[in-house]
């Protein structure tokens, strides 16, 4: 390697300096004149971190840390992401099991008159927290790393990568602080007001660049499939969130909004940018995670090419109709929800489409399930994508719809999906990952990989289960008719009658931080562990995945 | 046939472009008609924007994030009319910016909970849920009774519904502090309230504290909530209103 394809990057340091310093003068005056005391608070976080981020643009200059060998991967920011997707699984996970205790014991873990942990402005740290912190965290590690080996290239962008990774910190420090301090649009997933979700379209933009960037200058023909994956899940994404977060701020010095459009239609809007949150975030992207890693761990080629051109253009084309299925016997027009339950319906095929290819792909290599509790995880999430895919077109249909909505089954469903089949295949991705970045052989210990494997296991069937039973339940009741012709229960008698299923679902819950816990110390002690793989060969004479046909 | 796939393999943009068309249509189909076809929402009577005093109640249901226990949407069920009264009409949220359906119910509908309970009973589960419903799960939120509501930009926050579609006068504007310090005192001597919002504003001392407060907002909003539309004159067989 000679000095001269060494490059320099100060003169982007020197642009991002600029925009930092610019963004460091909004926030103070934005604290100076602010509207209200939430909105100050914001202010000063961001004044607080465009500063920190100034003052670290600087030094690196000065002591010339902007440089990188263009002919090397970019796993540094890899790294780092994969660090913040365990940072954030815990934050998120403890976030749930505090209002799920909330919800239990409402006497112990409400505190009178400290309205910043009441359960409704904790419930969006969770749900944020879980969603966009930790699996959005989970999605640029591993997104960033698969487009560099399946294209053969180092990540697009210079300090780009860095700038997507640190701008999407600070969208989640401002969204969470936000909602502890009372700011929120009142739109589940969607709730960041006008300013972070401003400050999130420039991260995203730059994430999109980056990763096209990084798709076209490969050195590889074919563009691997969990790229197309990636890639719609940002593009979508991107969509999604201008559209449904398009609003008036009442001021340029306060947190408050208003969306530009209102009840029917914003109800439409909202779920159709909600039900593809999860077909985008936490379906599309982590599927196109499943289709690097479950590979690249069973050692076996993609089952099938062509199941994979299928599935993927019509999961993206189908999913997005799925929408109003969130608002059957609504008043939102009948034609909206037929073809909303109609699509749902037909998404079943796509999504078993994906459960197949990943399954399938094992082909040959089922005795790891034996001995590889990663590749065990990996296989489990993918069968509780499939389970989940089957039991929400199931949940789409208006008749079931009328029992399930409203109650906790839907819940049950969500944590299906969010802790079987996103949690699972992320911390899969994790154990896969921390000996790859940081050259070890393997995992510091594998008998903790079991133990996070079990524990996990079990607390997503004592949740999914209690959620089952008491959502039902409470649905049944609603509707239950005296002899005489009366409702059988007040609304009360059904809240105090899942107090049980919740203690198990606070139970569920905690034994699945729990194993998260274990994979953050399993992490820990790898990163620490002195042993280092044995001379890696170049990786980019390594073949590139590619599928059995 | 599968050949002709290597051309999205191969092209970074026509796999974009391809990505872009194929989750566009969706979208189009169910979202674009509906700020076009006519009977999207019904035509009723006794529909009009919020009071100042009921949009900063709003405003403080949002903050706390209601919405996530508490639906505004009664469906057209059995079980649901005879618990909750009337099915929730299109039209009802037709001012909503955003709207608050909701998607949970870990506490009832609230969609006509207006006129239901007293404005005490209201004060006193607000503060402490289970001082009045001993198996509630709900938070207590005692420091809305104390603290002073902070309506220095109530006109702002109409200017910018006006932008955004809400029928907002000129009139109502200029006078909007006038008209959320009017409705949240037991004074009687006439002011434009009723004339720019209606004989059915309820207009009273919610809490009985000096200064209006938080919690007087919250439950003018919670009084008015399901009781604007006039049902005797609504015709749901009406051709209009099918939908």
């Amino acid at each position: 390697m000679t000095a001269t394809t060494i490059k320099n990057e100060n003169g982007a340091a020197a642009v991002l300096l600029v925009a930092t310093v610019l963004g460091a003068v909004y926030a103070l005056a934005a604290a100076a004149f602010a509207h209200d005391g939430p909105f100050q608070i914001a202010a000063y976080i961001a004044l607080a971190a465009f500063l920190v981020a100034s003052g670290a643009l600087v030094v690196g200059m000065a002591n010339k840390k902007f440089v990188f060998d263009p002919s090397k991967y970019n796993e540094g920011v890899v790294k780092a992401a994969t660090i913040a997707t365990l940072f954030w699984a815990v934050v998120g996970m403890l976030m749930g099991c505090v209002i799920a205790a909330q919800l239990t014991w409402p006497t112990i873990f409400y505190l009178p008159g400290l309205e910043y942990f009441n359960f409704g402005r904790l419930r969006p740290v969770h749900t944020s927290g879980v969603i966009f912190a930790f699996g959005g965290n989970a999605l640029l590690a591993t997104s960033f790393y698969v487009v560099q080996r399946t294209c053969r290239a180092r990540l697009f962008g210079g300090l780009l990568p860095w700038f997507v990774f640190w701008g999407y910190q600070l969208f989640i420090l401002l969204a969470a602080s936000g909602y502890v301090t009372g700011i929120t649009q009142g739109k589940e997933y969607a709730e960041p007001e006008w300013y972070v979700d401003l400050w999130l379209t420039i991260v995203w933009v730059a994430y999109l660049l980056v990763f096209l960037g990084t798709i076209w200058k490969r050195n590889e023909k074919h563009i691997y499939v969990a790229n197309w994956f990636y890639l719609a899940f940002i593009i979508t994404v991107a969509v999604l969130h201008l559209v449904n977060n398009a609003a008036v701020p009442v001021s340029f010095f306060g947190s408050k909004s208003y969306d530009f459009s209102a009840g029917v239609q914003d109800a439409m809007i909202q779920w159709w940018y909600g039900h593809n949150a999860v077909g985008f975030f936490l379906t599309a992207a982590f599927l196109g995670m499943m289709y690097y890693f479950v590979p690249r761990r069973a050692e076996r080629p993609v089952y099938s090419y062509r199941l994979s051109i299928v599935h993927f253009w019509a999961l993206i084309f189908i999913y997005i109709w799925a929408g109003p299925h969130h608002l059957h016997y609504t008043a939102l027009p009948q034609w909206t929800q037929t073809l909303g339950m109609t699509f749902s319906v037909m998404l079943w095929m796509p999504s078993w489409g994906g459960m197949i290819n990943g399954l399938m792909t094992l082909s040959g290599a089922w005795d790891k399930l034996r001995t590889d509790p990663v590749m065990r995880m990996l296989v489990v999430a993918v069968a509780f994508y499939g389970m989940s895919t089957f039991e929400g077109p199931l949940m789409s249909v208006r008749e079931v719809n009328a029992l399930s909505h409203y109650t906790d089954w839907t819940i049950g469903h969500v944590h299906s999906g969010a802790l079987g089949w996103v949690g699972f295949i992320s911390f899969g991705a994790v154990y896969c990952l921390v000996p790859w970045l940081w050259k070890k052989e393997k995992m510091y210990s594998n008998a903790l990989i079991e133990w996070h494997f079990w524990i996990a296991t079990t607390g997503i069937l004592l949740y999914i289960a209690a959620m089952w039973v008491s959502g039902i339940m409470e649905g049944l009741m609603w509707r239950e008719y005296t002899p005489q012709g009366f409702l059988a229960h007040t609304f009360i008698e059904t809240v105090s009658a899942k107090h049980i299923e919740y203690e198990i679902r606070l139970l569920g819950g905690v034994l699945y931080l729990l194993g998260a816990l274990i994979m953050v110390y399993n992490v820990w002690r790898t990163i620490k562990s002195p042993k280092v793989a044995a001379a890696e060969v170049d990786p980019r004479a390594n073949p590139v995945l590619a599928a059995a046909e | 046939m599968w050949k002709f796939h290597g051309w999205f393999e191969r092209h970074t943009l026509i796999l974009g472009i391809g990505i872009v068309i194929m989750v566009s249509i969706g979208g189009l189909v169910e979202i674009a008609p509906l700020f076009f076809i006519q009977n999207t929402i019904e035509k009723v009577d006794g529909m009009r924007p919020y009071t100042p005093l009921e949009l900063a109640g709003r405003n403080i249901y949002i903050r706390e994030g209601c919405y996530l226990c508490h639906s505004q949407m009664i469906r057209p069920l059995r079980d649901e009319v005879e618990r909750y009264g009337h099915y929730s009409l299109a039209a009802e949220s037709m001012y909503d910016h955003p709207f608050q359906w909701g998607s949970k119910r870990i506490g009832p509908d609230l969609a006509r909970v207006g006129g239901k309970y007293s404005d005490a009973w209201h004060v006193e589960h607000l503060k402490s849920p289970r001082a009045v419903v001993p198996e509630s799960v709900m938070p207590p939120y005692q420091s809305l009774a104390t603290t002073p509501l902070d309506y220095r930009y109530i006109a702002d926050n109409m200017k910018t519904l006006k932008i955004v579609g809400v029928p907002y006068t000129a009139d109502q504007i200029a006078n909007a502090k006038a008209d959320l310090e009017a409705q949240a005192s037991n004074d009687a001597s006439p002011t434009g309230l009723t004339q720019r919002y209606g004989d059915k504003v309820v207009k009273r001392n919610f809490t009985g504290a000096d200064k209006v407060t938080e919690m007087d907002a919250l439950v003018a909003y919670l009084q008015m909530l399901g009781t604007l539309v006039d049902f005797k004159s609504y015709h749901a067989d009406a051709p209009a209103n099918q939908r």
